[in-house]
This record gives structure tokens, C-alpha cells and sequence, in this order.
């Protein structure tokens, strides 16, 4: 990590300038986006990456000889090269690319969590978990006859971490957790808890969808089993997912899904499959946003991940401060270390209309549940508005947010 | 002059009311004030089998009919929707079960509604349609069968 003291300030608008849907207007106001926490916009970079890949090499990778599928396969594999660097894993090998992190944790679920979960044994996840880092352990549960714990939330939004060591038992397979929660921001002790679950034998994984854009993400230091992350949520193309695991993990762990690629031999006595991380990249991959993705990453080293964290952190302040201000507003998350979300709601007013009447004044927000429904649950609402900030965010932004809630709030009223 | 004893004359009805306004902020400014004061539904009726499926914020949706005609009550926890159902009521509401199935409800595209509405959220509001109809096609249903009835009773007799 890099002193504080030494980040080189970002230029927001120079930024700006690298993200063409930016410039649109939206319901005839200049769009604000704040729902980065769905899907951040692309850089030109990016979106040219498609185009070039598309009308220069379009070919199938890993197999031809010719000239295109040798650069189209140098593209492709350039990223899991990129990807490597940018979360700090030991080798190549242990990046699978997949459609998304939903699928990475259901690839888990399907393979190690087949293998290695018998009936009684115990799944952790935790209250704040994304549906997609639930539904998998539920199916994979109930095939097993296996039992799923939840760790509580606090009032704040954190994570009871007493409650969680008094879970863990040599019964634990298995904790799955979100590192930082899409709907509230928290971020998670995921090293203490990495730490705690290891000291059991259980394996751990790490939900990385929100924080890999946010945080410096070193799978090593974080001593994590799996960590998986989706490339839309990065500045690049959606369809691409991530997920790192140990080699011996993933070495030992069963085939997920069958067919080209993955295979060493194939005779109708007997299959031998392919090294990793092909053996689970079955199938011609999302080739074109795999590569494109590749230059999203760029983007963001060439930025500095330091000094994006930094000025999103400033962005966090300045919006938990001024939506503060707004007579009935209550901020849905107020844990000490937070990612640059803020999920709140009005008092009498529902959510959906002051997200349709944010988006007539051309603002972009989430209403709704936020696919995290049992944590709704827990805090007794239906759901909450979120504004989710990225490094093209400006405090101007800020200022259009409040004053497009005071409006809609007086129009409700 | 509008016809509003016809189901395509209180459309155009909303359509000209519509035509007045210069922005959305106008429009929803109307569409909100619809929904307060759109009565609420009693506590009774707010049971999970009268919530209308598909909406991001929760519909209660209720039909009776009285001398061949059906009559909606309906309400919601958000306004906006609140306001949109208000407007569907005024259109459907005392009409029969025939004249409701064949309703076009052009007026919500005419308005420039559904293209103002997010997807997901006009989803909702095709759900709502949806629902109102289909309560119009299970009065007409259970109608006939009833005829049915009566008519091999005559016969017996």
C-alpha cells in the first residue's frame, strides 16, 4: 500500500473525458450515474477493444494455427495475465475466467462444495450476503442434508464477529462472504475471518463482486481459498467473471461443466482432462470481452488504484454528510469502514418514487432490494434507495443528488 | 367534448388532461396528487392473495361487481403507482366484464407512460392491466358457467 501522503490527486474530469456515455443526456438533464454498485460505465478504451478485436482477429482461440487465433489467444490470455497482477495471485493457472461472480460461486458450489460437503456439515455465510452468494449454498445444502449459519448484522451494519467465531466448529466446511456488501458498503474483516475459519480447516471464499473495484485486493495477503469478481463491476465488459482459487484446491476439486477445451483425451471408454485453468473453461469462451476487459484494468492502474480509493473515500464523506441534511433521510449502513455506498431511506416516502423521479431529472440511482432481500428483513424495510459512487463521480454529482431528493421529496409531500 | 361513458372516451379523456402539461414534472406532479387521493383500501384487503405480482413496489388489487358491471378498488405504498392505478380504475371501473377484456389502454403509450417508464417498472404497470383483466375474464367465466346452470334447470323443469 501506498502512503497516503504520497497519491498524486486523480483529474476527475479527465477521467471524465474517458468515458463516452458520460457526456449523454438523460430525460433531457446530463446524466448523473450513481449506480455503479450494478454496473460501472466503460472506458473508450474498452469499448474500442471490441470493435478491434471484432473487425481485426475474430477467431477462436487455443486451437488454430493461423495467424488470427494466435493473436486473438495471445489477447485472451494476456488478461488472465493482467488479472493475476491486479488481485496479487501466486500464477496464471489458478484465474478462471467465467460469465460472471455468480457463476464462479455456483462453479464452488458445484465442484468443491459437491466433493467435500456430507450431510451435517456446516456452511457459513453471512447477513449481508448478495442472493447470488446464498441461493448456491441453499441447493447445495439441501442436496447434502448440510446446514447453512448465518452470521447477524449489527445496527450498523457490520458483521457480529462474535457470533461468527462462536459458529465456527470442526462441523464448518465451508464460510462464504461477501467482502464488501452491495447494499450497505460495509467492508469486511475478511482477514479475521479468513483467519478464524482456517484455524477450523474450513476453506474459505470471498465474495468480491463490490470490492475489487474499491479496494487493493491481494488474494496472498488475504489468505483466501477462492475470490471471485465480475469484469462488468470493473470498468470492463459484462459476461466476463473471475475466479481465483488455490492450485491444490482447484487441482483436487471435481470437473464443473463438460466439453471442448477442458479435455486432454476423449475416448468413449474414458475422458482425461485438461491442466488449469482450462479445465474449467469448457467450451469457446466470451473471447472479445475477455480481452477487452484486459484494458478496463489498464485503466485503472494507469489512474492508480491508491488515489481512486482516496478520492471515492472523499466522494463517501461528502455524500454521507450531505444527504445527512435532508430532514427524514436515514442512512442503511453506517459501519466504520465503508466502500463508496450509500444506501438509505425517507420516512413516508417509497423508494421506487423517488427513484422514477430522480430518473426524470436524468439521476441514476437503485431502488429496491438490492438482490439482498434477508438482510432487508433484518433491518424491517422494503428495500432502499442507493447512490453508488466510482472514480467519474464529482461532488457537483453530490449537489444534483441532494437537490434532485429535496425536489422529489417535495413534490411527494 | 369526450365521451366517459365509454372505456376509449375516458381514455381520451386522460389523453387531452395530459396534453395540458408542458413537462414530466408536471405529469408526475398530477399522477401524484391521483394517488393521494385515491381512497385506501381497507386493512382487510391488503392480503398477500390480492397483491399484484411483478410490481418493485407492492400492489393490493380488489374487483366486485354489481348489476353486471365491475368495480376496482386498489392501492399501493408508493404514490406513483398509486396514481397509475387511480388513472386505470377511472377507465375500467363500472364497465362489463366484456368491454373490459377488450380494452386497448392505449392511452398509458398515448401519455408517454410506459416509454417514460423504466422497463421494470412498466412491467409493473402491464401486471397491474393484466390482473384487472383477468379478474374481467373470471367474472365472465364464472357468468357463463352460471348461465349454464340455469339454463339445464329450465330444462329439467
Amino acid at each position: 500500500m501506498i502512503p497516503a501522503e504520497q497519491i498524486l490527486p486523480i483529474d476527475v474530469q479527465h477521467i471524465r473525458s474517458a468515458f463516452p456515455i458520460l457526456g449523454r443526456q438523460v430525460k433531457g438533464k446530463p446524466l448523473v450515474y450513481l449506480d455503479n454498485a450494478a454496473t460501472t460505465q466503460k472506458p473508450q478504451a474498452v469499448i474500442d477493444a471490441l470493435t478491434n478485436y471484432y473487425s481485426g482477429y475474430n477467431a477462436n482461440i487455443h486451437r488454430g494455427i493461423h495467424t488470427l487465433a494466435e493473436e486473438a489467444t495471445a489477447a485472451y490470455e494476456a488478461t488472465r495475465d493482467a488479472v493475476k497482477d491486479f488481485i496479487n495471485a501466486p500464477s496464471r493457472e489458478e484465474i478462471i475466467f467465467t460469465r460472471g461472480t455468480t457463476e464462479s460461486i455456483n462453479l464452488v458450489a458445484y465442484t468443491w462444495g459437491r466433493a467435500n460437503v456430507q450431510q451435517g456439515d456446516e456452511i457459513i455465510i453471512s447477513a449481508m450476503e448478495h442472493h447470488s452468494n446464498i441461493v448456491p449454498w441453499q441447493i447445495l445444502c439441501e442436496e447434502k442434508g448440510a446446514v447453512l449459519k448465518v452470521i447477524p448484522v449489527n445496527e450498523l451494519g457490520e458483521l457480529e464477529m462474535d457470533v461468527y467465531l462462536s459458529l465456527l466448529s470442526e462441523k464448518t466446511k465451508l464460510v462464504s462472504i461477501v467482502h464488501v456488501s452491495n447494499a450497505l458498503g460495509t467492508i469486511n474483516p475478511v482477514r479475521q475471518i479468513i483467519d478464524a475459519a482456517h484455524k477450523t480447516g474450513a476453506v474459505v471464499l470471498v465474495d468480491g463482486a463490490q470490492s475489487t473495484v474499491h479496494l487493493h485486493i491481494d488474494v496472498q495477503e488475504m489468505d483466501c481459498d477462492f475470490f471471485a469478481c465480475s469484469a462488468h463491476k470493473l470498468y470492463g465488459p459484462t459476461g466476463v467473471g473471475i475466479l481465483y482459487g488455490k492450485k491444490d484446491i482447484l487441482e483436487s476439486m471435481p470437473v464443473f461443466l463438460g466439453g471442448g477445451e477442458m479435455i486432454k483425451e476423449v475416448s468413449f471408454d474414458k475422458t482425461t482432462y485438461n491442466e488449469l485453468p482450462y479445465k474449467y473453461e469448457a467450451g469457446t469462451p466470451n473471447i472479445a470481452d475477455v480481452i477487452a476487459f484486459k484494458y478496463a484494468l489498464d485503466f485503472i492502474n494507469a489512474t492508480g488504484k491508491a488515489a481512486i480509493a482516496q478520492y471515492e473515500h472523499q466522494l463517501l464523506e461528502y455524500g454521507t454528510g450531505q444527504l445527512a441534511n435532508i430532514p427524514g433521510l436515514h442512512i442503511i449502513g453506517r459501519a466504520r469502514h465503508k466502500a463508496s455506498v450509500i444506501s438509505f431511506v425517507l420516512d413516508k416516502v417509497h423508494p421506487q418514487d423517488i427513484g422514477i423521479l430522480l430518473d426524470n431529472q436524468g439521476i441514476a440511482v437503485r431502488t429496491g432490494h438490492h438482490c439482498a432481500q434477508p438482510l432487508m428483513d433484518c433491518y424491517k424495510i422494503p428495500g432502499t434507495i442507493r447512490a453508488s459512487f466510482a472514480m467519474y463521480n464529482t461532488f457537483h454529482e453530490i449537489d444534483a443528488l441532494v437537490a434532485g431528493l429535496n425536489k422529489a421529496i417535495k413534490m411527494l409531500s | 367534448m369526450t365521451d366517459n361513458s365509454t372505456i376509449a372516451g375516458t381514455e381520451q379523456e386522460i389523453v387531452d388532461e395530459f396534453s395540458l402539461f408542458d413537462s414530466w414534472d408536471d405529469k408526475y406532479e398530477y399522477i401524484i396528487d391521483l394517488g393521494k387521493r385515491l381512497p385506501e383500501l381497507a386493512a382487510e384487503h391488503k392480503t398477500d392473495e390480492n397483491r399484484v405480482r411483478g410490481c418493485q413496489s407492492t400492489v393490493w388489487l380488489i374487483a366486485n361487481d354489481r348489476e353486471g358491471k365491475i368495480f376496482y378498488e386498489a392501492d399501493s405504498d408508493s404514490t406513483i403507482v398509486k396514481g397509475l392505478i387511480s388513472m386505470l380504475i377511472r377507465v375500467l371501473s363500472g364497465h362489463t366484464a366484456d368491454e373490459i377484456i377488450e380494452a386497448k389502454l392505449d392511452f398509458i403509450d398515448r401519455i408517454g407512460m410506459r416509454a417514460h417508464l423504466a422497463q421494470t417498472r412498466s412491467n409493473g404497470l402491464v401486471a397491474m392491466v393484466k390482473q384487472m383483466k383477468n379478474y374481467a375474464l373470471a367474472y365472465k367465466l364464472k357468468n357463463e358457467v352460471n348461465d349454464g346452470y340455469r339454463s339445464t334447470e329450465t330444462k329439467s323443469n
